[in-house]
């Protein structure tokens, strides 16, 4: 008997949707990837619930454009979109975070030494929670392209980071969200990763003219899926 | 239907979103024994790895208004990380079976293009005996990877190894979740 509190497990991830773990086109991978086989784990409990997050303890940061008044330099965008499971359902209320580089392509983290400025009005922090339908909002300013170790002359294509939890511990999300047409993309072995031509494209947002403000900013619209409960043979 | 969206690695500057009272999973006044773990993080030369986020989620004792049952911190200089937080309880398993109390961990770093998931059970506890995960791993060596160790009665280590290391140290045992 299936009995009520038996967890209903999160689907498999869809062949070639997930990059592997060693990629040797992206020289950290080399001594941070496991050797040995990762061991299976059928859902439990502890996969198949996860965080709440009350905004009253992480309060939202919808603009990252204004620091007090002042506007950050750079492309002013809106960034929307609808984070749905595998079924197509909405995921509501659900935390959105969002790191990403100022206009120059410079990280405000001092870890970041590449020669370009540091925009006083922009820190590059956000958060914001899905609504009821699940679709998510916030205003920024578009990220620029930056120069990174990995190669000789290599440069990362403008993206922006997200870090999405969904229902539970196993629908943890943390992607990059990339901007159509981007030259860059063809030569990023981070982008690459991603086997699954389709898959990999869902990564690139698309211009969206109905979320763009007229004389205002440029709206971009990015969907994100997570993963889908396991259908059981009851409900199929 | 569109399957899940592709993972892409946190990087190196995912501090943008840190925020260091995270790691403190009693900050909302939760009730309680207090337990400490700490652990370092090293890669496949054994140096540590100084620019991850560790998170850290238990499903016991539920989450409510003054517990997260979630908390993140980074690894610091010497690839060490910390958190603060009440000792969980045993969690239902699958069917009859009951799992040992246990920490979720989630890994998270520049070289990791999606995340590596592990679990931190408590060593002595009667029901690892018979815990499902735990009772899988035939290697003693790789099994103790999952299991941490006190140093005190309240305070508990977990190290965290990506790769073999070179006097034949075991990988932490990863999870496929």
């Amino acid at each position: 008997m299936q009995g009520e509190r038996e967890p209903v497990p999160f689907r498999p991830y869809a062949p070639g949707t997930q990059p592997a773990y060693d990629v040797p086109a992206y020289g950290s991978t080399h001594k941070r990837h496991p050797q040995e086989t990762l061991v299976r784990l059928p859902h439990t409990t502890t996969e198949t619930s996860g965080p709440r997050f009350n905004p009253a303890h992480f309060p939202p940061i919808p603009d990252l454009s204004v620091i007090e008044g002042k506007s950050a330099l750079g492309e002013r965008i809106i960034v929307h979109g609808r984070i749905t499971d595998e079924d197509g359902r909405p995921v509501p209320n659900t935390i959105v975070e969002i790191w990403q580089a100022n206009a120059s392509g410079r990280y405000q983290h001092p870890g970041d030494q590449h020669d370009a400025p540091i925009d006083p009005n922009f820190r590059g922090e956000g958060r914001v929670y899905t609504d009821d339908a699940g679709w998510y909002r916030f205003t920024s300013i578009k990220p620029g392209a930056y120069p990174w170790r990995n190669h000789h002359n290599a440069w990362r294509p403008n993206h922006i980071h997200f870090s999405f939890f969904g229902p539970g511990f196993a629908t943890r999300l943390i992607t990059q969200m990339y901007f159509p047409g981007d030259p860059l993309l063809a030569l990023d072995p981070i982008f690459l990763s991603v086997p699954d031509d389709a898959a990999r494209e869902r990564l690139v947002c698309a211009l969206d003219m109905t979320v763009t403000e007229p004389e205002w900013a440029l709206g971009y619209r990015f969907d994100v899926v997570l993963r889908g409960r396991d259908a059981t043979p009851m409900e199929a | 239907m569109p399957s899940a969206t592709s993972s892409q690695t946190i990087g190196p500057f995912w501090h943008l979103i840190e925020h260091p009272e995270w790691a403190d999973l009693t900050r909302f006044g939760a009730t309680g024994a207090r337990v400490t773990l700490t652990g370092t993080v090293v890669d496949g030369d054994g140096n540590p790895v100084t620019d991850a986020a560790v998170e850290l989620w238990q499903s016991d004792p539920p989450c409510d208004e003054s517990f997260p049952g979630f908390g993140r911190c980074r690894t610091d200089e010497r690839g060490e990380f910390r958190f603060t937080t009440v000792k969980p309880g045993p969690v239902p398993g699958r069917g009859n079976a009951q799992q040992a109390p246990h920490f979720a961990i989630t890994l998270h770093a520049r070289g990791l293009l999606k995340h590596l998931v592990t679990r931190a059970y408590f060593d002595g506890e009667p029901l690892n005996e018979t815990d499902p995960l735990l009772s899988s791993i035939e290697d003693a060596r790789r099994r103790g990877t999952l299991v941490a160790r006190p140093v005190t009665d309240d305070h508990w280590r977990f190290d965290i190894r990506l790769q073999r290391g070179a006097r034949g140290e075991s990988e932490t045992v990863f999870l496929n979740i």
